[in-house]
């Protein structure tokens, strides 16, 4: 009897967790989806986001993506190889690198927009641009890319260390040839959790990238990410609601787009690369 | 022969220092954080006038009082609420996943859920105020309410512990289960005297790195939590929080103001530091002893 009470529950909590997701993202696919058009996503913005579309806007988002992703995949898969491959797992100074990378991916958002308006924005004089926005993006991913990185690679089993020491193949190469291809499917899952979390962020950009919805003409030129343009016609714009659902549908299939394309290209990297060491 | 190793050590060697190098980099971020928000929030922290943050009655920037108390016990109101609401639902959905779904509904169910994972902040801030606070309205005006803020981060950081829960399940060993079965015991033992209290580390670190994201969300507070400084006395009153009071106020803060803004950044900073140093302290103690 308490058993069937505990089964009944759990399908409970299940149904409700369904009903509550199934209610946010129907509303959003129906409230959105009278707004979705071809000219919705080539026009620019009229009377403030109300009506016309969101080319500059989409635009400036995978500027600011694009800016980040620069910065951060050289930093953050070097650290990570660092961490993985070139120390030891005991070491103090690994463990107070791993306890600072916890405490940074912690961070709120909206401290690194203090921060990335302190110092890119203030100190770095880099103004409401683009490109400060790319650089607070990227400090933001840094700590999710670094220790997903380093779980890949940590899971290539050490056999395969081991074979290319025996062969005196270089740490270097075997990393290039081997390891890096191993881990990729981990590592391009933890890029895309990264450039979902970047493509979602809104906090962090209102005092980096700024709020200007014109077509950005450089890197040095405020633009409008996405999420702002949602939280702006939701909060700051009355009737703007239907266009806010509109852009948040966008923002959603972009995010999907994002991650189905790049779990594919993973797969097939993987599976060229295996192959061939067979 | 020689030649050729020492070689591939040199280049090991240059490697290695570069790669340390880039680490250098990001673990110097941190330190850059903390420099430049002190840096900024120095008017209001020299000579012990940061007490002024705990002891000014209300929030009133123009007046110089920059009391930040209510916006604490609201960022903690609204994130403990939040985490009371999503442990058991979140929990429950992992056991659902790994114990009581048939295959056709438990692979589509988690799918939906890391898919949900995903969703912006500000689509359930945007679903929150256009939906979730007329209907509490009804109920009780004025909708944008403590309620609110609850039940929509309670949405939020649900995937987070469903996810984190549901893997470490998932890890334990085979024989945990077998032995139970030779036990005789029933489904509902073996979940809640069992698997549960073996997976419990694993559990209690999703459950605390859903308590940072709710500590740290600004967006969708901010748009349904009504942003009135107050302590919160009930359900249905209006609040703001810690970060939404920083995303509102940035913009044309000034002097003294701006600095207790970056201020309240570093206080939030150190709720975060907190609840990190738990977290680590709880994943580098002993193992659960079925390894």
């Amino acid at each position: 009897m308490i058993d069937r009470c505990f089964t009944f529950i759990i399908w409970l909590t299940a149904g409700i967790v369904f009903l509550a997701f199934g209610w946010l993202i129907s509303e959003v696919v129906v409230q959105g989806v009278g707004k979705l058009s071809w000219s919705f996503l080539t026009d620019e913005p009229a009377r403030s986001g109300r009506e016309g579309g969101i080319y500059p806007i989409i635009v400036s988002t995978l500027l600011i993506l694009g800016t980040a992703l620069v910065i951060v995949i050289p930093l953050g898969l070097g650290s990570a190889i660092w961490l993985a491959e070139f120390t030891k797992k005991s070491s103090k100074r690994v463990q107070s690198t791993r306890l600072i990378l916890d405490v940074l991916a912690g961070v709120p958002s909206i401290v690194f927009g203090l921060f990335g308006y302190a110092f890119f924005c203030g100190f770095l004089d880099l103004g409401f641009s683009i490109l400060s926005g790319g650089l607070t993006l990227a400090c933001m991913m840094l700590p999710i890319l670094i220790r997903t990185t380093e779980a890949g690679l940590t899971a290539v089993p050490n056999d395969w260390r081991r074979a290319g020491a025996a062969l005196g193949v270089s740490r270097t190469t075997l990393l290039w040839q081997v390891l890096l291809p191993y881990a990729s499917p981990a590592i391009t899952a933890g890029l895309l959790l990264s450039i979902g979390r970047a493509t979602a962020e809104t906090a962090a950009l209102i005092f980096t990238s700024g709020y200007v919805d014109r077509m950005p003409e450089s890197l040095n030129d405020s633009g409008r990410a996405l999420a702002v343009h949602i939280y702006d016609l939701s909060m700051n714009v009355v009737g703007g609601d239907k266009a806010a659902y509109g852009s948040a549908l966008v923002l959603i299939i972009m995010v999907v787009i994002i991650n189905l394309s790049a779990n594919a290209l993973s797969e097939f990297w993987l599976e060229k690369k295996i192959n061939r060491l067979q | 022969m020689n030649k050729s190793v020492s070689q591939t050590k040199d280049i090991d060697w240059w490697f290695g220092m570069a790669l340390s190098l880039l680490m250098g980099v990001a673990a110097l971020l941190l330190l850059l954080i903390i420099v430049f928000l002190t840096n900024e929030a120095w008017p209001v922290l020299q000579g012990g006038s940061w007490a002024q943050f705990f002891n000014a009655d209300g929030w009133y920037p123009l007046e110089n009082k920059l009391g930040l108390l209510p916006m604490l016990w609201a960022t903690l109101a609204v994130s403990f609420g939040a985490l009371i609401l999503a442990l058991p639902l979140g929990l429950g959905s992992a056991i659902f996943i790994e114990y009581y779904a048939p295959k056709f509904i438990g692979k589509p169910f988690s799918s939906v859920v890391t898919l949900l994972a995903g969703i912006p902040s500000v689509v359930f801030g945007l679903w929150g105020l256009t939906k979730l606070v007329p209907l509490i309205n009804n109920i009780h005006p004025p909708g944008a309410s403590l309620l609110a803020a609850v039940l929509v981060l309670a949405l939020m950081i649900l995937p987070t512990i469903t996810l984190t829960s549901r893997s470490a399940l998932s890890s334990l060993p085979s024989h945990l289960l077998q032995n139970s079965a030779a036990l005789a015991l029933s489904k509902k033992s073996m979940i809640i005297g069992v698997l549960i209290p073996s997976a419990l580390r694993g559990i209690i670190g999703g459950v605390l790195l859903a308590l940072v994201r709710a500590v740290g969300e600004t967006m969708a507070v901010l748009m349904v939590a009504g942003n009135v400084v107050q302590t919160p006395t009930g359900l249905f009153d209006p609040v703001r929080v810690l970060t939404a009071n920083i995303a509102l106020e940035m913009a044309y803060a000034t002097d003294n103001h701006r600095a207790a803004l970056f201020a309240s950044g570093l206080l939030l900073m150190i709720l975060v530091f907190c609840v990190a140093w738990i977290a680590s302290r709880l994943s580098s103690g002993e193992t659960n002893g079925y390894d």
